[in-house]
């Protein structure tokens, strides 16, 4: 095997290597101009003199071309060779510069006299003439330039070689004659093309030479266009006068016609002798009057004649055939039209008259083509005018984007209208039937909500406007009885906020006013940056907290605010302080806060503009092996131009702002974007209330996920999540009133033991968020498994969900999750594990006989399709022979392949048991507890396994691993 | 490359020309194309496990990727290694050869893509910027576009001609870690373990995507650019219509289930040939769809493959080795002594 210093001597080098790139390397600056230096070719500098002294510096030191000066022509004689008189060539004085390109007289590659045209060496000849003319004897050269070689040019030299002969027209040669060759003065010409006698030519041609049959003649000469080139600035087709012709006069002098037309031409030609021509002398012509010696005023101006011309393509004669009728046409016409339509369609009743115009023919368009994913369901939202609730209701609203009414709906486009909206715009009447979730409510609960909602429209500032022709179904029942809704709300207020209220105030208390927090001078977390007011009331509260007061909360808050209203902001800035306590936050300062997390567009994500087709269609279609249109999407893409560029394509949309996949802005937050139309009430009804408090309105950290008594509480604050459960419960009907008004704030420890349902909707009040875990960790079919786990307490499911919490935080599946959070609103897309439940390996269960450390912890990041472990022996070092180690391994692999499979076969419930096998032995190391897990599978798969497990754990030992697998059993059978 | 392209072509010509003075004659059978069944040399690369093995553009050269951070390179006619480059933080995923073989691109676990000078083994650029390991790397025609693709559900596009170090874009499409990568003129196909084969074509611009409904190991084009080939986590090589998306042949009898395997089509098309889990290289008839030959490599996973972009040769690694298959066993062996005799 050859090492690397053998292995240079393989390649050959072509070239100069260039310098080895530096990693960030600055850019090199231009050189300044001043700096810039002219070398000639030999490397010399060449100094600029200035352009009136020379130029730049030439020769040695501007004198001669070397040093020692200009070299002699070698003067050689010798008896064999004198010293012939030598011709100085003009090239002798000239030195190489003068030569090269940009000399006087370059060496370039020039056509050859012999090669040259005939044109070209006029000004040869005019030189020879004029040297002829200064020659000692006149008419010397005559005689040379008789003597000479005609020269011509190389495309007559090719053609005389092929036969051709002056005077001969080129081409094949024909049989018939077609007429004389003719010379070339026109009159000889005319002679012969039409003779007076008017007999036909060929008459003439068999007149005037007998033709042999089998003798073929060369065709005609063609006189060649006169491509003479326009030097005088007259007119087009105007000659100007000839002084010469004009003041000899005369007949001879030919006519002065300094137009020329064709017919005129023709008449020339046919030798006709005009009067004009006649003409005594004097200057005559175009643009002369008539002098007053002429006698005659004859046709000085040229006239033309329209009737020359043709006015009316076609030859279709003129006017409309009506002679005679005066009539304007256009009304002739018409009449016409009319008469002759009426009399197709026999008599006109009376009274009517027939139309002028035509009937415009509907088009008819089809209906629409569905969507094969559409399924006729609608969903009403509730419409909530902004102005009519409170401001604090109104934020909450926005956050989480109710589909509410917006201030300026202009400012959203069409797309951010909502279905009342646009029927409002489009005129229609209002839908028959519940057009919002709060009609499906009962009487009494609606008479709460809007008891909730009134006092603060009541404080609300200016007089409340309702929108004309909006439903105000929300504060009808309330005018009735402002009291008793007052009354109510406060009832509600109180046995909402009091109980936990209390406790959560004492907890914060008791965080805030410790030393860590007194130690902590500046705060780093501001939750409600985005309203001061809210801000400046916060910090007041928790600088009060610091102190120890107390009653903190209460005097940190706005007294001029409604009851709900500060109800509200109390539990929100109890929560946050509970969230963002000391020990907290100054694990926060170690992190950099989101760059566009807040701002105005914070409400909204972007979301590619086209969505996939349905999953599960595509998924049916997979399995009944119809690839093709059903398996297929095309999207619209743009790539970067440069990339293009690079690739050597056109760019396929130029002048695109943006690349990648058209997006458009949706809410990020919007209940809406979680419900999804599927059978499944859980499903459909799982509001993702991340957005409700606006401290966060992005992404939020794993810290407030994991602050539960936040979490809790934080649910029954979204109103419209509340609504819509409430709702929910009253549609179904089987929902307890228990869970209704007092669910969000059930004691976790309450026993779920009542029917299933119950516990499932329990479990999404406490803990929205689970949803959102489900839909990105679980399929749907998650949900029975859920229910069939019945016997576990709340407990064990708050350590899976905080299991996968913490999984999702260390492994790249943050980034999945966060997907869903914040660009994906439909979960069923992006809900990875449950379209392929064999890709997300937890970890794989490495062969025991570990690859090195490094690779172990590599791997536990790892999802995807895996790469085959390297051998043992390959790690440890050591390969005594290949083959027993690959026997060895491929053991292994076998065993694992097997339990891959297994897993593969039941993979949601299987996988559900496992998370809470794995929070179970929660204290064992994880490593362990993966062994467990495949081990596990294959016990449930087929007891036959379990030799080959015992095998599989040779490399740590083997009766270590039997000794776990003997406990995992034990558990399973309990 | 150029001048074998030429001489490709050229008995290409003969070929046809043959046939046409033949007119009068009935045609010949066409000659059964050879598969690469001899085992020709095996390489012990001493670099841990070899995790992708590559040809060059021109076929005289491969390149194994390490599990030991290193990239080597071989000649593939005489099996010594030719140069070790080494400057990835961690195992070598996937690797490129440019088309005049003057750089090498690679990518690994340590989430960079460098870009290598040949001749010196030097590390041209160091591209970061992928948020996980980068599976697959590929030049385009002209080098000048290095494309990645990584677990974090990227493909970026690094420019080689200009100093900047950032992508030129960054296609996010894939729902999940890209596995595969591969590029065509002026084409992108990459397959997804999000069970999606995306095809994004630059000059019409537009993005097409196939569902698979498995996590897609391994994507080719084929020869002749008309087809798409994609293997899948369950055990099933599929052949698709570039142009749209209909299944043209399935192969199966392999087994690839967990492990992200390589896939590849002979040179001249007429066969698809798969890695498979329990150590054989499967060979598949394209049209017939028919297993032709299940070429035993070894027992543990057959982990990459690469044919020969003319000749029918083919490389497997397995483990630390790779594997040179050739359609005959001892005449090529000769040939090969022959030609570095005459060499030397």
């Amino acid at each position: 095997m050859a090492s690397d210093s053998d292995s240079d001597g393989d390649f050959v080098t072509f070239g100069t290597p260039l310098e080895p790139l530096e990693e960030d390397e600055p850019l090199r600056k231009p050189v300044p101009l001043h700096e810039q230096t002219v070398k000639d070719e030999k490397g010399r500098y060449q100094r600029f003199h200035g352009a009136f002294t020379g130029g730049f510096s030439a020769g040695y030191f501007n004198t001669v071309g070397t040093k020692e000066g200009w070299t002699p022509a070698t003067f050689v004689s010798s008896r064999q060779q004198k010293a012939g008189r030598q011709n100085a060539r003009p090239e002798d004085f000239m030195d190489e510069e003068d030569l090269g390109d940009h000399g006087i007289a370059p060496r370039q590659i020039t056509t050859t006299a012999d090669f040259a045209s005939g044109r070209k060496d006029v000004i040869r000849d005019k030189a020879r003439a004029i040297t002829s003319l200064s020659a000692p004897i006149p008419g010397d050269t005559v005689l040379e330039d008789l003597v000479a070689p005609a020269r011509s040019s190389m495309g007559v030299e090719l053609l005389r070689k092929m036969g051709w002969k002056d005077g001969q027209g080129v081409g094949p040669r024909v049989k018939r004659r077609l007429c004389k060759q003719r010379a070339d003065s026109g009159t000889r010409a005319f002679v012969s093309a039409s003779p007076p006698n008017g007999l036909s030519g060929s008459q003439d041609e068999e007149d005037g030479e007998f033709v042999p049959e089998n003798v073929t003649f060369a065709p005609k000469d063609v006189t060649p266009i006169d491509f003479t080139p326009k030097v005088d600035l007259h007119g087009l087709g105007y000659r100007g006068l000839n002084p010469l012709a004009a003041l000899r006069g005369g007949p001879g002098a030919g006519h002065i016609n300094l137009f020329t037309m064709d017919s005129d031409r023709s008449n020339s030609l046919f030798g006709e002798d005009r009067k004009g021509q006649r003409r005594r002398g004097g200057v005559a012509g175009q643009g002369f009057g008539v002098g007053a010696m002429e006698d005659d005023d004859e046709d000085i101006y040229h006239r033309d004649i329209m009737s020359n011309y043709d006015t009316v393509l076609g030859g279709e004669e003129p006017g409309d055939g009506l002679y005679g009728w005066t009539a304007p046409q256009q009304y002739n016409r018409k009449k016409k039209d009319h008469s002759k339509d009426a009399a197709y369609l026999g008599k006109i009743l009376e009274g009517f008259t027939l139309a002028s115009d035509k009937l415009e023919t509907k088009t008819i368009f089809p209906p629409p083509n569905l969507p094969r994913d559409f399924r006729p369901v609608h969903y009403f939202r509730p419409v909530v005018d902004l102005s009519s609730v409170s401001p604090m209701v109104a934020q909450a609203l926005q956050t989480s984007r109710g589909h509410m009414a917006q201030e300026e709906p202009s400012k959203g486009g069409r797309h951010q209208l909502d279905s009342a909206q646009r029927r409002e715009l489009l005129g229609e009447a209002t839908l028959q039937g519940p057009s919002s979730v709060f009609d499906l409510l009962k009487v009494e609960d609606r008479e709460r909500l809007s008891g909730l909602r009134r006092p603060s429209s009541d404080t609300s500032s200016g007089p409340r406007q309702p929108t004309p022709g909006r439903p105000e179904q929300l504060c009808s029942g309330c005018r009735d009885s402002p009291a008793a809704a007052r009354a109510s709300a406060q009832k509600a207020l109180s046995s909402r906020f009091t109980p936990h209220a209390e406790q959560q105030q004492q907890e914060a208390l008791s965080v805030w006013s410790g030393p860590t927090a007194q130690a902590q001078t500046g705060q780093t977390f501001k939750p409600f940056e985005r309203t001061p007011h809210k801000q400046a009331r916060y910090d007041l509260y928790i600088d009060q907290l610091k102190q120890g007061d107390r009653d903190a909360l209460e005097l940190s808050l706005d007294p001029t605010m409604t009851e709900w209203e500060r109800g509200r902001e109390r539990d929100e800035f109890v929560r946050a302080a509970l969230l963002y306590k000391p020990s907290s936050s100054s694990l926060s300062c170690r992190f950099t806060r989101g760059k566009q997390d807040d701002g105005v567009e914070a409400d909204t994500v972007e979301v590619t503009r086209d969505q996939e087709n349905d999953v599960d269609d595509k998924q049916a279609a997979v399995k009944m092996k119809m690839f093709g249109k059903l398996t297929r999407d095309t999207f619209e893409w743009h790539p970067d131009n440069l990339l293009c560029k690079r690739f050597n394509v056109p760019d396929p949309y130029p002048g695109s702002g943006f690349v990648g996949m058209p997006k458009v802005k949706r809410d990020k937050f919007s209940v809406f974007n979680f419900l999804t139309v599927s059978e499944s009430p859980t499903a459909s009804a799982s509001p993702a209330p991340q957005g409700v408090k606006p401290s966060e309105p992005g992404k939020r950290s794993r810290w407030d996920v994991s602050g539960q008594a936040g979490n809790k509480e934080r649910k029954e604050k979204d109103p419209v999540s509340e609504f819509l459960s409430v709702a929910r419960i009253e549609a179904s009907g089987s929902g307890p009133e228990a869970s209704t008004t007092d669910g969000p704030t059930t004691d976790p420890t309450v026993e779920p033991d009542t029917e299933q349902k119950d516990e499932e909707e329990e479990e999404e009040e406490s803990r929205p968020s689970m949803d959102l875990f489900k839909a990105i960790f679980a399929s749907s079919s998650d949900e029975k498994s859920s229910s069939s786990s019945e016997g576990e307490s709340e407990e064990e499911e708050e350590e899976k969900e905080e299991g996968v919490r913490s999984k999702a935080g260390t492994g790249p599946q943050i980034s999945n999750q966060l997907n869903v959070n914040t660009t994906q609103p439909a979960p069923p897309v992006s809900t990875t594990p449950s379209q392929n439940p064999d890709v997300v390996f937890k970890m794989p269960s490495g062969p025991a006989a570990a690859p090195p450390p490094r690779d172990q912890e590599m791997e536990e990041e790892e999802f995807g399709p895996r790469l085959p472990p390297p051998s043992s022996t390959l790690t440890a070092e050591r390969r005594p022979s290949p083959t027993p180690s690959a026997k060895d391994d491929k053991h292994k692999k076998k065993c694992k392949e097997k339990h891959k499979a297994k897993k593969h076969g039941k993979h949601k419930k299987d996988k559900k048991k496992k998370k809470n096998k794995r929070h179970k032995h929660k204290g064992k190391q994880k490593k362990s507890s993966r062994k467990e897990e495949s081990s596990d599978s294959s016990s449930e798969g087929s007891d036959g396994n379990s030799q080959e497990d015992g095998e599989e754990g040779g490399g740590v030992s083997t009766e270590e691993l039997l000794r776990r697998l003997k406990g995992i059993r034990g558990k399973n059978l309990q | 490359m150029s001048l074998g392209h030429l001489q490709h072509q050229a008995t290409h010509a003969e070929d046809h020309a043959e046939q046409k003075c033949e007119m009068s004659f009935p045609q010949p059978k066409p000659e059964v194309p050879q598969l690469p069944q001899n085992l020709l040399r095996t390489i012990d690369c001493q670099q841990g496990a070899v995790r992708a093995v590559r040809f060059n553009a021109d076929g005289n050269y491969l390149l194994s990727c390490g599990s030991d951070k290193s990239l080597k390179l071989w000649s593939v006619s005489r099996g010594t290694l030719l140069k070790t480059y080494s400057g990835h933080g961690y195992e070598v995923l996937d690797a490129d050869g440019s088309y005049d073989n003057s750089q090498l691109c690679s990518c690994s676990s340590d989430k960079t893509v460098i870009l290598w000078d040949v001749a010196t083994g030097q590390v041209t650029r160091k591209l970061r910027g992928h948020a996980g390991k980068v599976n697959c790397v590929q030049f385009n025609e002209e080098a000048t576009v290095i494309l990645s693709g990584s677990i974090d559900g990227t493909v970026r596009c690094w420019d080689t001609r200009s100093r900047k170090f950032d992508p030129i874009q960054i296609l996010d499409e894939a729902q999940d870690g890209v596995s595969s990568l591969k590029v065509s003129e002026h084409e992108l196909l990459t397959g997804s373990v999000d069970g999606r084969v995306r095809r994004y074509d630059l000059r019409m611009g537009q993005l097409h995507v196939d569902f698979i409904n498995s996590p897609i190991t391994c994507v080719c084009f084929s020869a002749d650019g008309q087809c798409t080939l994609t293997s899948s986590l369950d055990s099933t090589v599929r052949l698709l219509d570039k142009s749209t998306g209909e299944m043209l042949g399935e192969y199966t009898g392999h087994k690839m289930k967990g492990y992200k395997l390589d896939c590849c089509l002979s040179s001249k098309d007429t066969h698809v040939l798969s890695c498979s889990e329990d150590g054989h290289v499967y060979c598949w008839d394209l049209v017939e769809g028919s297993l032709m030959l299940k070429l035993p490599v070894g027992k543990a996973v057959v982990q990459s493959l690469s044919f020969h972009p003319s000749e029918t040769r083919l490389l497997t690694a397995m483990e630390g080795r790779v594997q040179v298959w050739g359609a005959e066993p001892e005449e090529t062996e000769e040939d090969v002594v022959v030609v570095q005799q005459e060499k030397a």
